[in-house]
């Protein structure tokens, strides 16, 4: 895409670690600089709904560049992201409940979950394709079985409690004050991988996809980069599923079926495949189209249109089957995603009036 | 760039650098090499030349760790190599290009060249997320500047932030040579460097491959369908048929052999191939 080559004029670099930033242009350190800043104020200005929806996001866009780092960067596949999201949170709250504090819990939770996406891992980067993603299955469906058994590790059908975030000694647990720890991770996370997308192993990843044999020839271990692959998405669906657990207060093998890994996969093929910023615009997107309907039903409500669909028995249905709407028709209409768009906008105000 | 000017240029040395060793290559029934030796000396400009399928790919293949020949050995740098992993070659100093597009088609130019480096390049995903904290900075930008002389001697400055996928042809193929030379291999691989090339781009690909070995002092083994070129550039040509050896020489005995002129060249087409005839 050439627009990837567009840089403002006067917008030179003279020197090469000028040119090796981590943001394209100016204009988006800012946008990403002014984003975070504006967001440290959002606890004084928003309602306790739009902060958990913030929440919502930002643990989820943690777990969800995991699996863009694994799909979309390395061009592997997995149908079984929400059991290492689940992973993630059962082993915080068991390590909290341990005598663990809370930051140190959901850090080693992250890393518990790499050793088991590793686990997984070390057979499904072996194959590809159609028997990755029933390998990946496998993962799913042996975890989530393995939730329900293991009681001493997340209480079985009851579930855990997940004790609150307290640093110390001060409790970080309201809405209010989780946002921040959230924000944290947010950045952290993906700061991360911005940087690792820059450094070697990260091209390396990318190189795989790309093209295994000249990757080979290069002196990339293919099998190393692919297994990494999913040690990396691993880690960061524990990471967001810790956050999960101990904002909820409660974890429970309930949601972390199927249905919500291909939530993931919306995700991120809504936001963009390989991008680390349409991470987080699928989530955003994600999690706000189910509360869209919900708006939208209850404005209708009473309405003929609710007369006939009786919005209020099937909104979960509806809310399902947008989700897998709104799937399908990126695949067909916007398959570089959100993040793609974004950036065909700024070019167009970039050129404006002299766009063509 | 430091490289080792393992004999500067145009006399290559008489000791060995890789030595192919009766090597044989079956895919199930097809025999796509049957006994071929050679060897290629320090600081040689090798070409090999054969009709369509005549196993010139394989070959390389079998150097570069693609395929694991049925019989034979490959030594290079006084080492049997034979089984070693394709990835460990790079590290060995072996590099190469593809017949086909091989570049990684959503990256940017730098980055594809800074793939080459990976062997090279000691930060990992720990200190690569960490960037500025562990190292990795700095040695990016050490690395960084090795690639813009690569880059400043393929003349391909104005495409280096244009990601890979969008290049012209014959620019596509300049990356993927500079990609290669990045490895700082001892030995490049080129298979069919200037295949689909206009007149002009083979002349620009003809003098970089010259200067890689004059210059740069690297060992080179060619793929090539211009005979022109072929026998322009190069110290000494192997032929290839059906997998089997023809011929090894010079360019003129080459030229000469009367087997080469009717399996290979046709006897008509052999005033049109002849040297001169093409590059300057
Ligand atoms: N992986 C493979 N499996 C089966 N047969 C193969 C394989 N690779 C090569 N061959 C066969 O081996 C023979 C030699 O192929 P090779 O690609 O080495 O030829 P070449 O000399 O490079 O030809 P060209 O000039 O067309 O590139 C051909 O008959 C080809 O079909
Ligand atoms: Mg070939």
């Amino acid at each position: 895409m050439a627009i990837d080559t567009l840089r403002p004029c006067g917008d030179y670099r003279t020197s090469y670690k000028a040119d090796q930033t981590i943001f394209a242009t100016r204009l988006t350190m800012l946008f990403c600089v002014a984003g975070v800043v504006l967001a440290c104020f959002a606890p004084f200005f928003f309602s306790r709904y739009i902060l958990s929806l913030m929440i919502q996001i930002g643990y989820l866009g943690i777990a969800a560049l995991g699996l863009n780092i694994l799909v979309g960067f390395s061009g592997q596949i997995s149908v079984g992201h929400a059991v290492f999201f689940g992973f993630g949170g059962f082993a915080s709250a068991f390590l909290a409940n341990k005598g663990v504090p809370v930051p140190l819990a959901i850090v080693l939770a992250g890393l518990w979950t790499t050793a088991v996406g590793l686990l997984f891992g070390l057979p499904a980067a072996r194959v590809k394709g159609l028997y990755l993603a029933i390998a990946t299955l496998a993962a799913q469906f042996i975890l989530q079985d393995f939730f329900v058994r293991a009681e001493w590790f997340t209480g079985g059908t009851h579930g855990a409690m997940a004790a609150p975030f307290t640093l110390f000694g001060y409790d970080l647990s309201g809405d209010d004050r989780y946002f921040y720890v959230v924000l944290f991770f947010v950045v952290v996370m993906y700061l991360g991988a911005a940087n690792l997308m820059r450094s070697r192993d990260g091209r390396a990843l990318i190189a795989v996809r790309d093209h295994y044999l000249s990757a080979e020839m290069m002196g990339v271990n293919l099998t190393k980069y692919r297994t990494m692959a999913f040690g990396i998405s691993s880690f960061y669906a524990g990471i967001g599923g810790a956050l999960y657990a101990h904002y909820v207060g409660f974890m429970s093998v309930e949601g972390l079926d199927i249905l919500f890994s291909i939530q993931f996969l919306g995700m991120i093929i809504i936001g963009g495949l390989g991008s680390i910023m349409g991470s987080l615009m699928g989530t955003i997107f994600m999690v706000l189209l189910p509360e869209a309907t919900g708006w939208l039903a209850s404005a209708l409500s009473g309405s003929v249109i609710d007369q006939v669909l009786h919005l209020k028995d099937g909104l979960t249905y509806m809310r399902e089957m947008l989700i897998g709407l709104t799937i399908i028709l990126f695949l067909i209409f916007e398959p570089d995603g959100l993040a793609h768009r974004w950036r065909l906008i700024k070019a167009y105000w970039k050129l404006y009036p002299f766009s063509y | 760039m430091a490289l080792p000017a393992a004999s500067a240029g145009a006399n290559p040395g008489t000791a060995a650098l890789l030595s192919i060793e009766n090597i044989s290559l079956r895919f199930g029934g097809l025999k796509a090499l049957s006994d071929v030796s050679f060897h290629v000396r320090h600081g040689e400009l090798f070409s090999i030349i054969g009709p369509n399928g005549a196993g010139k790919t394989s070959m390389l293949n079998c150097i570069s760790g693609r395929y694991t020949p049925s019989e034979g050995r490959v030594v290079f740098n006084g080492e049997d190599v034979t089984r070693l992993k394709p990835n460990r070659r790079a590290a060995i100093g072996i590099g190469r290009t593809f017949q086909n597009l091989a570049l990684f088609s959503h990256m940017s130019v730098l980055d594809n060249i800074m793939v080459g480096r990976h062997h090279l390049l000691k930060n990992n995903f720990l200190t690569g997320a960490l960037y500025w904290i562990g190292g990795a900075q700095k040695e990016e930008l050490e690395h960084r500047r090795k690639v813009e002389e690569v880059i400043d001697f393929l003349d391909i400055q104005h495409v280096r932030k244009a990601s890979a996928g969008t290049l012209s042809y014959g620019l596509r193929k300049r990356v993927e040579l500079a990609r290669a030379v990045a490895l700082e291999p001892k030995l490049i691989l080129l298979d069919e460097p200037m295949a689909g090339m206009n007149l002009e781009e083979k002349e620009d690909m003809a003098r970089y491959i010259v200067d890689l070995n004059e210059e740069w002092g690297m060992t080179i083994i060619m793929i090539e369908h211009d005979m022109g070129v072929v026998m322009d550039i190069s110290h000494r040509v192997m032929v290839l048929d059906f997998g089997r050896k023809l011929v090894e020489g010079e360019p003129a005995e080459v030229l000469a052999d009367p087997h080469v002129r009717k399996a290979y060249l046709g006897e008509d087409d052999l005033d049109e191939a002849a040297p001169a005839a093409l590059t300057a």
